[in-house]
């Protein structure tokens, strides 16, 4: 049985802005589901209808068969939400935030210790701390806890790491892993592309509009330019130079890296390049034909897509 | 000349120390990233740069200017944007600009032209009479970059712009700090992406309150033998 389950979803704000256009979606039990887009694609959008917080337009959504709308209060029963921004009780402890929301759901938090007991571990230390106190980090794996807390079928996670730093935003998903193994499906945004990368499948949202469902791999192996990537002592006045390339290409800074994707013969594109290079006063390091990462795959699709 | 320099700035909460006697300097036009955890203490020294917040001991010249005695010169010489805050949702893209162009007291004619030219440089000028609320965040964002510098500040202190921003509208924001640090402004920057790092001239990475590394993105990576700014930043916070 499909966990998630939406047939041809509309959403128009203000009777002009359509927010989703005809959205058709199917996440599998246990599935980790990745939500990737440019911002205002329609994410959070989405994430408010399924979590019976807004009404759509048009169309059906069912999880586990039971209708979003008609049978909004069972559903509320079966879902844990963390939204965009922090809605928890910054006034409230982390031990009361947390007692709160199992007695909310007439659950408590000895019923399922076993399932939070790897965050709550990471936080017990500061559970006297008032929750507006706590790092960025902490205080998304306390939402995480009191999403949790009476042990959804679904978990939305509606950018659970949008500023938290690196080594917490690893820890965060290694969480998501031994959630997923309880058999709790996760359906889950981000903008950061090696997160999309865990997950078990993608769909890439735009302008309202699914362009595309597929696992990590698929995408990258739809990749239809041809990657390079060199290094360069100054990037952005290589991007400036980069501007004037005759060839069909793209490209972008990709960390200290430049990459560049093309869209042509490389037989006789290679050296015309080079020769640009060359003619524009442009030292760099070695050019290698690279795998794209999911990153790569984003921004072609997107830029392909306008 | 120095844009930055902090002197021994520290912070203290009670008994919690959050800025532990840091010292750096930020030269003119340099693009500093300035990186750490979560609760590392980043913010707290971004306040206290920026005026906001009086330091329990030490000092940070800004500009030129003594955060504990000048902080009204430097608010006047300096930009600041975060995530969190940055502009009104409910004025217009135009109204926005014009108020902080306002606050800080630039003439009215003078204004409008830089808003106009601003907004040509965003390639925004259709949205000039839109409400902010109802634009994309990556478009606020770079919005409030470029009304963050609408007065011509020296320096520009950036509190994780790019928190929650796309691949694609990152780059675009980080052209734009570019563009300002080629016309000479200096930037502070906080950062999660840690490919955003690569892009600093250098940086430096904040733990429990002191600043435990600084260097270009090229120093670190061989100081720590790594690969990556990404390596560098796990191995040093796990350590």
């Amino acid at each position: 049985m499909s966990a998630i389950n939406i047939r041809g979803v509309n959403k128009t704000y203000d009777g002009k802005t359509a927010a989703l256009k005809d959205i058709t979606l199917e996440v599998e039990e246990g599935e980790v589901f990745g939500l990737v887009g440019p911002d205002g694609a329609g994410k959070s959008s989405l994430f408010n209808i399924l979590t019976t917080l807004l009404l759509p337009d048009g169309g059906e959504i069912s999880l586990f068969g039971m209708d979003v709308i008609r049978d909004y209060k069972s559903v509320r029963q079966v879902i844990g939400y963390l939204p965009g921004t922090f809605s928890l009780y910054p006034d409230l402890s982390v031990q009361e935030n947390l007692d709160f929301f199992a007695v909310m759901y007439k659950s408590s938090i000895e019923e399922n210790m076993a399932l939070i007991e790897p965050i709550w571990k990471q936080i017990s230390p500061f559970k006297d701390r008032k929750a507006g106190k706590l790092s960025g980090g902490m205080k998304q794996k306390l939402a995480l806890c009191c999403a949790l807390i009476h042990r959804p079928r679904v978990l939305f996670l509606d950018e659970p790491t949008t500023g938290v730093d690196p080594v917490s935003r690893k820890e965060f998903w290694d969480i998501l892993k031994s959630i997923r193994s309880q058999n709790i499906t996760v359906m889950v945004s981000t903008p950061y592309m090696d997160e999309a990368t865990r997950c078990d499948r993608i769909a890439l949202i735009q302008n309202g509009k699914i362009i595309g469902v597929n696992p990590p791999q698929t995408i990258i192996d739809q990749f239809k330019g041809k990657l390079y990537t060199f290094q360069s002592d100054d990037i952005f006045s290589l991007m400036q130079v980069l501007e004037k390339c005759p060839l069909d290409c793209n490209y972008y800074p990709y960390g200290e890296h430049c990459h560049i994707a093309f869209y042509e013969d490389m037989d006789t594109a290679m050296p015309a390049f080079k020769q640009f290079l060359a003619e524009h006063n442009q030292s760099h390091g070695e050019i290698q034909a690279i795998q794209p990462s999911v990153e790569d795959c984003f921004i072609e699709i997107v830029q392909r897509n306008n | 000349m120095y844009s930055i320099e902090a002197n021994q700035l520290t912070k203290q909460f009670g008994d919690f120390t959050a800025v532990d006697h840091i010292c750096f300097e930020v030269r003119e036009g340099e693009i500093f990233g300035f990186l750490g955890a979560n609760g590392a203490g980043k913010t707290t020294a971004i306040k206290m740069m920026s005026g906001l917040l009086l330091p329990t001991s030490g000092t940070a010249m800004i500009a030129g200017y003594d955060i504990r005695t000048q902080s009204k010169l430097i608010k006047r010489n300096i930009g600041y944007m975060s995530q969190k805050f940055s502009l009104y949702g409910d004025l217009t893209v135009f109204e926005n600009m014009q108020l902080f162009g306002t606050i800080y007291k630039i003439p009215r004619k003078e204004l409008k032209e830089r808003i106009m030219d601003s907004l040509r440089e965003l390639d925004m000028e259709k949205q000039a009479n839109t409400l902010v609320d109802s634009i994309p965040l990556g478009w606020k964002q770079k919005l409030a970059f470029a009304t963050a510098i609408l007065h011509r500040p020296k320096i520009v202190f950036l509190d994780e712009p790019t928190s929650g921003v796309d691949p694609i509208v990152r780059r675009e924001f980080w052209k734009l700090i570019y563009l300002a640090a080629s016309k000479g402004v200096t930037i502070l920057v906080t950062t999660h992406y840690m490919d955003e790092a690569e892009y600093c001239n250098r940086i430096s990475i904040m733990a429990e309150g002191q600043i435990k590394l600084i260097g270009t993105p090229g120093e670190l990576k061989q100081q720590m033998g790594v690969d990556t700014i990404n390596d560098v930043f796990v191995k040093f916070v796990k350590r």
